[in-house]
């Protein structure tokens, strides 16, 4: 059914494919612990105001 | 109007007195035509096939050597701020800033290129549309190059930042004024590409100082 | 929708779901796009490169699309001082610039076994290539800049500009390929696109766009929290 038999066009397509593969899980993984690290950044910053009595 | 011929008159004495500007640029554009044999081979009849193209990219990259400077100097004296508070609007001020840049780099480049083209083999009875040309594209370079100036004021990068901003933006002068020239030379018609060059140039210049005083205005902030 | 672009937490809890939910639908129509991508037969006349118009067509898509959003967020930034519009700006950056250069990527990859040659200077390759250089100055711009704010009004300047651009840069390579007679023009599968091309081409697209959304709300979300977490530092040390 699914056709992956590229013949003699096999190293332009496969390259391309896989070039969108890295960029997409690299715009992905960038973009998700950028997210992350900022996100506990807040936390952290926010935990010790809420801890501390206000002066 | 008088405000105006004012800030000409400041401008112009700024480029002419500092004198570095016009002959830094003839240099650079002297420079990289001699680069460019020694790059693409001697051979007369490839040369002579590029000549008015690179001849015309040359003047291009040699405009924006004294943008940097544009805005840079007045910014960083604290003129620049004397002028945001003085009587003629911001727009006026890039409007006379980037016109003084064309009338004291941009005209000697201009007159420079068709020596240039001529040199790299290109035929000589191309010289009067390249100088049409090239004065017509400078004033798009220079207006086009000075929103690049006035958004990189108080970074840290300068002159490349300037260039890489700027690229896109000189591409459709690049294209129009090449593709004017090489018409000419085919027998073609150019009038269609100069028509498009002075359109755009004019639409830089009537655009332009709107974007670099707003570009001022946040540097300034 | 206006609410949204000014009010951190309403942006926030609305992007909360919504970017998940964009991811997960992006999943969905990536996977199905891809199925429907290798049982579509090989054409005629491109053989099997056929699938690369794939993910070509809709890199390509999206690096315009992405422009028009960063655009539109750099006008509402500007004119409307609303801060989730800048930080909307700066987010969509990157990941323009990532579909640029797959466009780019995968163009020459198709055009080589295609006309033979790695590159092709015509309208549509041309453009997206100074699109890509934009992406790039514009990137430049936002780090050369140490003044938060500063930077990013300076960008939305710049992408503004870039906006009023980019179709003068599409005309004029037109116009120089009218002169050129020789060059080849580039047509994406011809006028009448067979369902079998057509299916798998738009679900990806679809794909694409779903997954920019989804990517796009989370670099905002992270933006909206560096600036809290900046925010309280300062408060901390002050």
């Amino acid at each position: 059914m699914l056709d992956f038999d590229a013949g003699k066009y096999a190293p332009y397509v496969w390259p391309a494919y896989a070039l969108t593969a890295v960029i997409f899980t690299g715009l992905i993984a960038d973009s998700l612990a950028r997210a992350r690290r900022w996100k506990r950044a807040v936390a952290a910053r926010e935990q010790p105001a809420q801890e501390a009595p206000p002066n | 109007m008088t405000g105006l011929r004012a800030l000409l008159g400041r401008e112009l004495a700024l480029s002419w007195g500092r004198g570095g500007g016009a002959l830094l640029a003839l240099a650079f554009y002297l420079a990289m035509a001699t680069l460019l044999p020694l790059a693409a081979g001697p051979e007369p009849a490839r040369l002579a096939a590029v000549a008015p193209g690179s001849a015309w990219l040359a003047l291009a990259l040699a405009s924006l050597l004294s943008l940097e400077r544009l805005f840079e100097r007045d910014y960083e004296d604290g003129a620049l701020d004397l002028l945001a508070l003085g009587p003629a609007p911001l727009e006026a001020v890039a409007f006379a800033k980037c016109l003084a840049q064309w009338i004291t780099t941009s005209a000697p480049l201009a007159l420079m290129a068709p020596v240039v083209a001529t040199a790299l083999g290109a035929p000589p009875d191309l010289a009067p549309i390249t100088v049409v040309a090239a004065l017509a594209g400078g004033l798009g370079f220079s207006f086009c190059g000075g929103i690049g100036a006035a958004l990189s004021l108080g970074s840290r990068r300068g002159g490349v930042l300037i260039a890489v901003i700027v690229l896109p933006l000189f591409a459709p002068p690049v294209i129009f004024g090449a593709g004017a020239i090489e018409a000419f030379g085919a027998g073609l018609d150019w009038k269609t590409g100069m028509a498009l060059l002075g359109a755009y140039s004019l639409s830089a210049v009537a655009v332009g100082p709107f974007a670099m005083a707003a570009a001022c205005r946040n540097a300034l902030s | 929708m206006i609410a949204i672009l000014t009010n951190p937490q309403r942006f926030m809890a609305l992007s909360a779901w919504a970017a998940p939910t964009l991811g997960a639908i992006a999943a969905v129509l990536g996977l199905t796009g891809l199925w429907f991508d290798f049982i579509a037969p090989p054409d005629y006349q491109q053989g099997y490169t056929v699938h690369l118009m794939f993910i070509h067509v809709p890199a390509a898509w999206l690096s315009l699309f992405v422009y028009v959003c960063l655009g539109a967020a750099s006008f509402i930034g500007l004119v409307f001082r609303a801060p989730i519009a800048d930080a909307a700006a700066r987010a969509a950056a990157p990941l323009g610039a990532g579909f640029t250069f797959l466009a780019l990527a995968t163009g020459s990859l198709w055009g080589r076994p295609m006309w033979g040659t790695w590159w092709v200077w015509d309208a549509r390759l041309t453009s997206v290539l100074v699109l890509f250089l934009f992406y790039l100055g514009y990137l430049a711009l936002q780090s050369a800049i140490d003044d938060e704010a500063k930077a990013s009004r300076a960008c939305a300047i710049l992408a503004l500009v870039g906006l009023i651009n980019l179709p003068i840069v599409h005309f004029s390579v037109v116009w120089w390929n009218t002169l050129h007679q020789g060059a080849s023009v580039f047509r994406a599968g011809g006028p009448a696109m067979p369902p079998a091309y057509l299916v798998p081409l738009l679900t990806l697209a679809l794909a694409y766009t779903a997954a920019f959304g989804s990517l796009w709300l989370v670099r905002i979300r992270a933006e909206v929290w560096r600036r809290r977490a900046n925010v309280l530092a300062l408060r901390a040390a002050g």
